[in-house]
């Protein structure tokens, strides 16, 4: 009988529904799942969709402004290794804090553990990514760009209020892109205004969450002092804009924190 | 023997335990002959898929009751107007005039929305204000709403339980269930669901089957030309052919707000003089124009455009040169924009025999 009972026992121990884990012995997990949590802030200052609306913000110029709605694309998170090997996560997030969505992208993909010299995310798309796919979701949300402007995706959307030099509330539209001058239209030239964002080395060894900062007022600093009394609409076809956004763009990101 | 009840235990946890997904319920729930929504190829290839409740699927049945309804003046006190009435399919299944006139005699303030389209509405807001969530919850407020039919939903209900036919059809469409409101409008939105405009001259011509004049080529350009109209950020583009985005916006009517819109229903001063941006699709039939249907022409909403923003705390950010009225369009944008903005209309839509009074 004694047989029979550790029979049952091993039988009912097999059919059990649990799910597998992937914990070796000494319960350091072979994979682990990756989230990037996406906040933004003026100069430090939390901004959320809470605190649109209002004029409330003064960039570098000294123009009083505020915002309106933000949205933002990030594309093939990379984990590199010291080996020269990289876990590239083949996908992308629209970050809309207008709407309050995206601020979690949690891909669905298993990060080996082990040490990494690096984890990078591309701000909007390389080109490879922009053109030569058609993405329903981004289509769906008006992200793209005119196919006389060379077609693809916004990388970013950007836009609010502000005070002019006659004092007058009027709008703006930073839309940054892949710049193109349109002068001898339709042949187009292009410069490339993706960048890499390096958020460094990680050693990861369990689930881990990077916590990534968006300065607002970044766009508006460094090394080009914006001037929203000139550049604040119509941006998209300028050419020399959209490489100034470019250059400005290179230090709005930082990695907050890391939580594992 | 003194361990048979281990065993007994045993052998029932391993059958507690084991992963099957067999139900052991033999009841069978009435179910209505699907009809699943027929997806537009264009619609297809670009955008994401529509919005269907699982708890309304699409059906023969369903459909088959929910237009009847749709074109039935049973659902108005009076038995006079049905939602027909304002939303006619030779409209686009909207009404011809400014606003307009319920059972009694009263004028609305807004003019009717077009219906089409409707199950990629991915945010489910609907009206100009976005007060309601869910086309079926849509269809309930018609039906009481003093300016409109003025019933009540108690009255509609007992007549349909009277009548001849909608008992069955009830029966066909949801099985043994008393007619409520709720069925009513689900069996509504069905048939709202199956309103497809997707086969306009720039369908043809995307789809590589139609070529577009230079007019009409110039006109795309004009629109999606941020310099120029610019209408591409709030109104989609050969990527969504929606021609919407579905969202809320000032779009610069005027300076003072009579009718606040969305900040009506939001509380929010941010959001006052918002209101839908409605699909470009349909525009030769869906006159006049605008929330209020303030403009009677398509030159009229051009001019607009081009000339005649008013300012307010809470216009648009993209509304462009607001100081100067707009960007000033030349005469021959204008026009070519038009010609692009009427290839958009979609003749086969509005004679669909599948959406006529039945």
């Amino acid at each position: 009988m004694k047989k029979i009972a550790a029979l049952l026992t091993l039988i009912t121990l097999a059919f059990s529904c649990s799910s597998d884990d992937d914990n070796q012995p000494n319960n350091v997990p072979q994979n682990v799942n990756a989230t990037f949590n996406f906040s933004h802030n003026w100069d430090g200052i939390s901004v959320t969709s809470t605190n649109f609306n209002t004029i409330q913000y003064i960039n570098a110029n000294g123009e009083e402004m505020s915002i309106e709605k933000l949205r933002h694309l990030i594309s093939n998170v990379t984990f590199h290794k010291s080996n020269g090997e990289t876990i590239v996560i083949d996908g992308y997030n629209l970050i809309d804090v207008t709407n309050d969505s995206g601020l979690v992208y949690a891909p669905d993909i298993d990060i080996p553990t082990g040490s990494y010299e690096n984890v990078s995310f591309t701000f909007g798309f390389n080109n490879d990514d922009n053109y030569n796919n058609n993405y329903p979701d981004l289509n769906s949300a008006s992200w793209n760009v005119p196919d006389m402007m060379g077609g693809g995706y916004h990388y970013m959307q950007l836009e609010g209020k502000f005070i002019n030099d006659a004092d007058v509330e009027i709008g703006y539209a930073y839309h940054t892109i892949r710049a193109v001058n349109l002068t001898n239209a339709p042949d187009l030239l292009f410069q490339d205004t993706f960048f890499i964002v390096d958020l460094g080395a990680v050693n990861v060894s369990n689930n881990i969450s990077f916590n990534i900062e968006m300065n607002i007022a970044e766009w508006f600093k460094n090394p080009n002092q914006w001037n929203l009394n000139i550049l604040n609409n119509m941006l998209m076809p300028n050419f020399d804009a959209q490489v100034m956004m470019y250059e400005n763009g290179q230090n709005a990101f930082s990695l907050g924190s890391i939580s594992q | 023997m003194k361990n048979k009840p281990f065993h007994i235990i045993y052998i029932l946890c391993f059958i507690l335990s084991s992963c099957s997904n067999e139900t052991t319920d033999s009841y069978v729930p009435y179910s209505a002959t699907p009809q699943p929504i027929d997806i537009p190829t264009l619609f297809e290839e670009n955008i994401i898929s529509p919005v269907i409740p699982t708890n309304n699927p699409q059906t023969v049945e369903g459909i088959a009751l929910g237009k009847k309804l749709f074109f039935d003046p049973i659902l108005s006190a009076d038995n006079t107007q049905a939602c027909a009435s304002c939303h006619a399919p030779q409209n686009a299944f909207t009404d011809s005039t400014r606003f307009s006139i319920g059972i009694d005699g009263i004028a609305g303030n807004r003019n009717s929305m077009p219906l089409f389209n409707l199950a990629w509405n991915y945010d489910e807001n609907f009206f100009w204000d976005g007060r309601v969530f869910s086309l079926e919850h849509q269809a309930i407020e018609p039906v009481t709403n003093p300016v409109e039919m003025h019933n009540t939903w108690e009255m509609v209900i007992s007549r349909l339980q009277q009548s001849n036919e909608y008992p069955d059809l009830f029966q066909a469409a949801f099985g043994g269930v008393t007619i409520t409101k709720e069925l009513a409008t689900k069996a509504m939105a069905q048939f709202e669901r199956t309103l497809i405009s997707a086969n306009s001259k720039f369908d043809r011509f995307s789809l590589g089957q139609a070529t577009l004049t230079t007019e009409e080529q110039n006109g795309l350009n004009v629109f999606m030309d941020e310099t120029k109209g610019d209408c591409f950020h709030c109104h989609g583009n050969p990527n969504n052919p929606l021609w919407t985005d579905n969202i809320f916006h000032n779009n610069g009517l005027d300076a003072t707000f009579t009718d606040l819109g969305l900040g009506e229903i939001s509380g929010d001063p941010a959001d006052n003089g918002k209101f839908k941006s409605p699909s470009l699709r349909n525009l030769a039939f869906t006159a006049p124009y605008m929330h209020d249907g303030r403009f009677n022409t398509l030159d009229e909403v051009i001019n607009h455009y081009s000339e005649g923003l008013q300012d307010s705390p809470t216009i648009d950010p993209l509304m462009k040169k607001v100081d100067e009225g707009g960007v000033h369009l030349s005469p021959q944008d204008k026009s070519d924009l038009k010609a692009f903005l009427l290839s958009l209309s979609d003749p086969s839509f509005i004679n669909n025999p599948d959406f006529q009074i039945p």
